[in-house]
C-alpha cells in the first residue's frame, strides 16, 4: 500500500512539473492555427517588419523629415520590442474568456492561457529580430557592437513586464468584460507616451525648456520607455548624430551604458512589483474562472 | 480500509444566481451594493471518502449536483466550504474533447490535448499510436478535426483522456456517446483501469451500469448524499425518488388468486438466443410471457407497450384470447420483425386482462429494459408484429434477471 501511495505521490509531483508542458503547445497551436491555410505561412511574420522598415524610411525622409539619419532603424528598435508588448497584451485580456471551453471542463494550470499569448508574441519578436539583423548586416553595419548586449537586460524587463500586464488583463476581463476595450485605448495612449516614433531627447529638451525637467523622471517610469530605449541604444549605437542639415543632434540620452541599465534597474523593479501583483490577482480569481464564464 | 485518494470533507458549493450581475466596471460603479443576487447551494455538507481502487457511481436526478461535484473534486471550481483532498494524478473527463481546435488536424490535437490533461510530448509520442487506434481514426489523423464526425471527435477525446495512465478518473456522463461497439471499449477500458487499482467515480444515467461496474453508489439529491453504499441499493434508491419504481410484481394478482404474470424473456428475434435487451433498427425481437393462474381461469388477453420517456407508449401490442392448459400455465410469443429505426431506454410494460371483462389482472413493468441503438432517431414507427400462443418452454428464466444474467 504505502509503494502504491508512493507511486501516486510520485506522479502527482510529475503532474506538477509538468505543468509548462501544455504552455508551450498551446503556443504551438496558436502558430499552426494562424498559418493554417495561408500559402506563405511564417513568410508573412517575417514581411511585416521589412515592409515597416521600407515604409517608415519613406515616411521619415520625405512626409515627416526629421533630417535624423537611419531614423526608420532607431524606429524598428523601439517598435519591435513595443509591438511585443502591444500583441501580448492585447491577446491575453482574452486568453481566459477566449478559452472558456476548455476552462469550464478542464483540469490544468490557468495560468498557461496568458503566457501562451505572450509566448506566442515571443516568437514573432525573435523571428522579426532576425529579419531585422539580416537587414542591418549590409545597409547599418554600425548595429554591431559590444553594445547589443544591451538588449539582452532590455528583453528581460520587457517580458516580466508583459507577463505582469498579461496577468492582470486576462484575470481581471474574466469578470469586468470592458478591460478588453479599456486596455485598447489604454495602450493606444501609450504608444504614443513611449518615446518609439520621437526620440526620448525630444522629450527631455521640451522639459528643460518649460522648467519641468523633474518630470522627467516620471516619464521615464514608464517601464516600457527604459526598456525601448535600451534597445534603440543597443541597436541604433549613436546618442548623436549629423543631421542631414549638417547640425549635431542627440537622439539618444547618453553615450555611455550607466543611464540605461540604471533606468533598466528602475523598470525591472517597477515589473516585478507589478508581477507579484499580477500573480496574486491571478490566483485569487482563477478559482471562480469556471463560474465566471 | 485502503486509505483514500480522495477526501471531501463539508464541501459546500454556493452559487450566487444574479438576477442584474454587474459585468462591466459601469455597471459595477452603478450597481454598487445594489445588485440582487439568489443563492443556490449546488452541493451541501458532502462528506466523502473514496479509497484507492474503488469504482464509485455517482447518480442522482438532474440538477442534484452530480457535476459540480466532479467539478469540485477535479478543482475546477473551488468550494465554498470544506476541503477536498485528492492525492495521485487525476483526470476528469467532464467533456470529450475539451480544447480540441478544429482547424488542426487530429495529429496535432492529440499533443495538445494530452499536454492540457498534462502530458509531456515525449509521452504522448510513447503512446500515439495507442491513441490512434483506440480512437480507429488511423486514415483520418491527418484530417482537420473540423472535417470529423461527432462520434469521431468523441472517440479521440476519449482516446487520449484515457491514456494520461490517471491514477483517479472521473468520469461525467461520456459514455452515453458513441456507438455501441466504442461502448464496450469504453467499459474495457474502465476495467482495465479498475484492474490497476485506478480510483474511479462516473455520474451515469444508465443505472443498471451501476450494479455491473461499481463497487458502490452514492446517490446525489439537491446536493446532498443521500444513499452511500451498496451499488444495487443506490439505484434502487433513485428509481424510487424518480417514481420510476422498482419493477413492480404482481403480489395482489396472487394474493387474489387471480391470473398472473410468471415471467417475461427478452430473445433475438431470428436466432431465439436469450438477449440483453439491446436492439438495432432492423433487428427482430421476440418478447415471450409467461402466464400462471388457478386451473379453470377464464381466457386472458396480454398487452405489451414499448414507452419511452414519460411512459408514452412507441407501440402497443395485445394478443388475442389465450387460454390456459391445465397445469394452469400459458406462453405468449410477441415478435417484431423490425426494430423500428429509434434511440434511446426503453421500458417494457406488460398486463394481463380478462379476454371478456377487460379487468386487469396483473401488470409488470420493466424500466430500462430495451436499449434501442437505431441509425437515426426519427421516431416514424412502422412496427409489424404477431403474438402466437406457444407451447409453454420447460424452464423460462424472467426478463428481469435474464438482463443481468447473460454477461
Amino acid at each position: 500500500m504505502a509503494l502504491v501511495q508512493q507511486a501516486a505521490a510520485a506522479r502527482a509531483a510529475a503532474q506538477r512539473r509538468a505543468r509548462l508542458e501544455p504552455l508551450t503547445e498551446l503556443v504551438r497551436k496558436d502558430l499552426k492555427v494562424k498559418y493554417k491555410n495561408s500559402a506563405l505561412g511564417f513568410v508573412w511574420s517575417l514581411a511585416n517588419p521589412l515592409l515597416y522598415l521600407t515604409v517608415f524610411t519613406l515616411v521619415f525622409s520625405f512626409f515627416l523629415r526629421n533630417n535624423v539619419p537611419w531614423f526608420a532603424v532607431l524606429f524598428m528598435s523601439g517598435y519591435l520590442v513595443w509591438s511585443f508588448f502591444n500583441s501580448a497584451a492585447l491577446d491575453s485580456t482574452g486568453a481566459v474568456v477566449g478559452n472558456a471551453n476548455l476552462v469550464k471542463k478542464v483540469r490544468f494550470p490557468r495560468v498557461v492561457l496568458p503566457l501562451a499569448s505572450v509566448g506566442f508574441a515571443g516568437v514573432h519578436l525573435v523571428l522579426q529580430l532576425v529579419v531585422l539583423f539580416v537587414f542591418l548586416v549590409p545597409f547599418y553595419p554600425d548595429a554591431f557592437g559590444p553594445q547589443l548586449w544591451l538588449l539582452v537586460p532590455a528583453l528581460a524587463v520587457a517580458v516580466v513586464f508583459t507577463v505582469a500586464m498579461s496577468l492582470l488583463a486576462s484575470s481581471l476581463n474574466v469578470r469586468y468584460r470592458d478591460v478588453q476595450h479599456l486596455l485598447e485605448i489604454i495602450i493606444l495612449a501609450w504608444f504614443w507616451l513611449t518615446p518609439i516614433v520621437y526620440p526620448v531627447t525630444v522629450v527631455r529638451e521640451e522639459l528643460t525648456n518649460a522648467g519641468l525637467l523633474w518630470m522627467f523622471k516620471f516619464y521615464m517610469a514608464n517601464p516600457m520607455t527604459p526598456v525601448v530605449v535600451a534597445a534603440q541604444r543597443a541597436i541604433y549605437n549613436h546618442s548623436v548624430v549629423t543631421a542631414d542639415n549638417g547640425k549635431l543632434v542627440q537622439v539618444l540620452p547618453a553615450g555611455g551604458y550607466g543611464f540605461y541599465v540604471q533606468w533598466l534597474a528602475v523598470a525591472a523593479a517597477i515589473s516585478l512589483v507589478l508581477l507579484v501583483l499580477g500573480l496574486w490577482t491571478f490566483r485569487r480569481l482563477q478559482a471562480d474562472f469556471a463560474e465566471e464564464l | 480500509m485502503a486509505s483514500p485518494t480522495i477526501v471531501a470533507a463539508g464541501v459546500g458549493k454556493r452559487f450566487l444566481l444574479h438576477h442584474k450581475r454587474a459585468t462591466s466596471l459601469k455597471e459595477r460603479l452603478l450597481l454598487h451594493r445594489q445588485s440582487s443576487s439568489e443563492e443556490f447551494w449546488a452541493l451541501r455538507d458532502v462528506d466523502l471518502e473514496i479509497g484507492a481502487g474503488q469504482t464509485v457511481g455517482l447518480i442522482g436526478p438532474n440538477g442534484s449536483g452530480k457535476s459540480t461535484l466532479l467539478k469540485v473534486l477535479s478543482s475546477i471550481l473551488a468550494p465554498t466550504t470544506g476541503t477536498v483532498t485528492v492525492r495521485g494524478r487525476i483526470a476528469s473527463l467532464l467533456e470529450l474533447g475539451a480544447g480540441f481546435n478544429g482547424e488542426l488536424t487530429g495529429r496535432e490535437n492529440i499533443y495538445l490535448n494530452a499536454a492540457i490533461l498534462g502530458l509531456s510530448r515525449r509521452e504522448t509520442q510513447r503512446y500515439f499510436d495507442d491513441i490512434v487506434s483506440f480512437a480507429e481514426l488511423e486514415p483520418f489523423i491527418d484530417n482537420q478535426v473540423k472535417h470529423y464526425s461527432s462520434g469521431q471527435y468523441v472517440r479521440l477525446g476519449f482516446a487520449v483522456a484515457v491514456h494520461v495512465s490517471p491514477d483517479i478518473l472521473l468520469v461525467d456522463e461520456v459514455l452515453a456517446v458513441g456507438d455501441e461497439s466504442f461502448q464496450r471499449k469504453c467499459l474495457a477500458k474502465i476495467a482495465e483501469f479498475q484492474q490497476r487499482g485506478c480510483t474511479i467515480l462516473f455520474v451515469t444515467h444508465a443505472l443498471d451500469l451501476i450494479p455491473r461496474i461499481c463497487s458502490r453508489g452514492v446517490v446525489l439529491d439537491h446536493g446532498r448524499v443521500l444513499h452511500d453504499g451498496d451499488p444495487v441499493e443506490a439505484a434502487e434508491r433513485l428509481r424510487s425518488l424518480l417514481g420510476t419504481g422498482a419493477d413492480q410484481s404482481g403480489g395482489a394478482a396472487v394474493a387474489a388468486n387471480r391470473p398472473w404474470i410468471a415471467a417475461v424473456r427478452l430473445f433475438d428475434g431470428v436466432t431465439r438466443a436469450v438477449h440483453k435487451g439491446q436492439f438495432q433498427s432492423g433487428e427482430a425481437m421476440a418478447v415471450e410471457v409467461d402466464l400462471a393462474g388457478p386451473a379453470g381461469t377464464a381466457p386472458v388477453r396480454v398487452r405489451l407497450a414499448v414507452t419511452g420517456p414519460a411512459d408514452v407508449p412507441m407501440w402497443v401490442m395485445g394478443s388475442d384470447s389465450v387460454t390456459f392448459g391445465p397445469d394452469g400455465r400459458a406462453t405468449v410469443r410477441f415478435t417484431v420483425k423490425e426494430f423500428p429505426p429509434v434511440m434511446g431506454i426503453f421500458a417494457l410494460a406488460v398486463a394481463v386482462h380478462d379476454a371478456a371483462t377487460k379487468v386487469t389482472y396483473d401488470v409488470r413493468r420493466f424500466s430500462e429494459a430495451i436499449l434501442a441503438v437505431g441509425d437515426t432517431d426519427a421516431g416514424v414507427l412502422e412496427v409489424a408484429w404477431t403474438a402466437d400462443q406457444i407451447e409453454p418452454p420447460e424452464v423460462g428464466t424472467d426478463i428481469g434477471r435474464a438482463g443481468g444474467a447473460t454477461e
